[in-house]
């Protein structure tokens, strides 16, 4: 048993500095999804046709494939941080919270590596028919 | 027993007000539409970009299945892939208007948090505001959709 007072144990640890650091990436992430999200909108927007093989082939080139796997990345981010406040608000359960907590990190992290995945297959192995 | 305890078995105690005594104003419906948007995006609307983005590399037949679903179950279609295409359609629909939505009071917030915009007046029309943008640029999307794929 530590016998000192409340004030006692934390006086002189100092803070941890990483206090504002979701708050931070969650409007970083806010403003990337901004940026890629409108160059989405702006190319389907201006795409000629919706043929699967002329979007293979605008999504296979460096200046499409590169924007769409960023956009993938800070996406998933943002969403990830996004539905962790919601969990940490609504599931009170520490059990359930855990449990929710590790599948949403599953959950965002396999589907951006999907989807990175299927955007790099096209750009590196050519639009199939 | 802690006092949390004791307050918990004692179901008659008086409660704080909460959200049922509150008039709804554009601020506090767009703070609880944020919320219900982006948990919109991040289910239906993220799944819908990896099924999109892994029919396109799939190749045509793959994209045709996409298409059949979401944007049109075609004339020779059964009553039953036609409801299923038009469930697809409402969600669509969801994810385009949560899309519009939470960009809108996104940026609303990110102007919030450099600290301007919270005089009452100020606050309740850009609140107003966002909602009305996420429709009509909603409203833009299903045009373009019905103008380029269902011939409309």
């Amino acid at each position: 048993m530590d016998s000192r007072t409340y004030i006692g144990r934390v006086r002189g640890l100092g803070s941890a500095k990483h206090g504002g650091e979701h708050w931070l990436k969650q409007r970083l992430t806010a403003i990337g999804n901004i940026l890629l999200t409108t160059w989405l909108v702006v190319s389907l927007l201006l795409m000629p046709n919706f043929d699967q093989a002329t979007l293979a082939q605008w999504l296979a080139q460096p200046t499409v494939a590169v924007p769409m796997i960023l956009m993938i990345v800070n996406i998933f981010s943002h969403a990830r941080l996004g539905l962790q406040v919601v969990i940490e608000d609504y599931v009170h359960d520490e059990g359930l919270k855990f449990g929710a907590m590790a599948l949403l990190n599953f959950y965002v992290v396999a589907s951006a590596v999907f989807g990175i995945f299927v955007v790099a297959k096209l750009a590196f192995t050519g639009a199939s028919a | 027993m802690k006092d949390a305890e004791i307050m918990a078995k004692n179901p008659n105690r008086p409660l704080s007000p909460h959200l049922q005594v509150y008039r709804w104003s554009p601020q506090m419906a767009i703070s609880i539409f944020h919320r219900a948007t982006g948990f919109i995006l991040a289910t239906v609307g993220m799944i819908t970009l990896l099924w999109w983005l892994s029919a396109i590399g799939g190749g045509a037949e793959s994209y045709a299945t996409f298409q059949k679903y979401v944007v049109s179950a075609g004339d020779s279609a059964t009553g039953f892939e036609t409801a299923v295409n038009w469930f697809f359609r409402l969600l669509g629909l969801a994810v385009t208007f949560s899309f519009f939505q939470h960009l809108a009071s996104g940026i609303r917030h990110l102007v919030l948090d450099i600290g301007a915009g919270y005089e009452l007046k100020a606050n309740r029309t850009w609140a107003s505001a966002a909602f009305i943008a996420a429709f009509f640029a909603t409203a833009f999307v299903v045009l373009f959709v019905a103008s380029r794929f269902l011939g409309v």
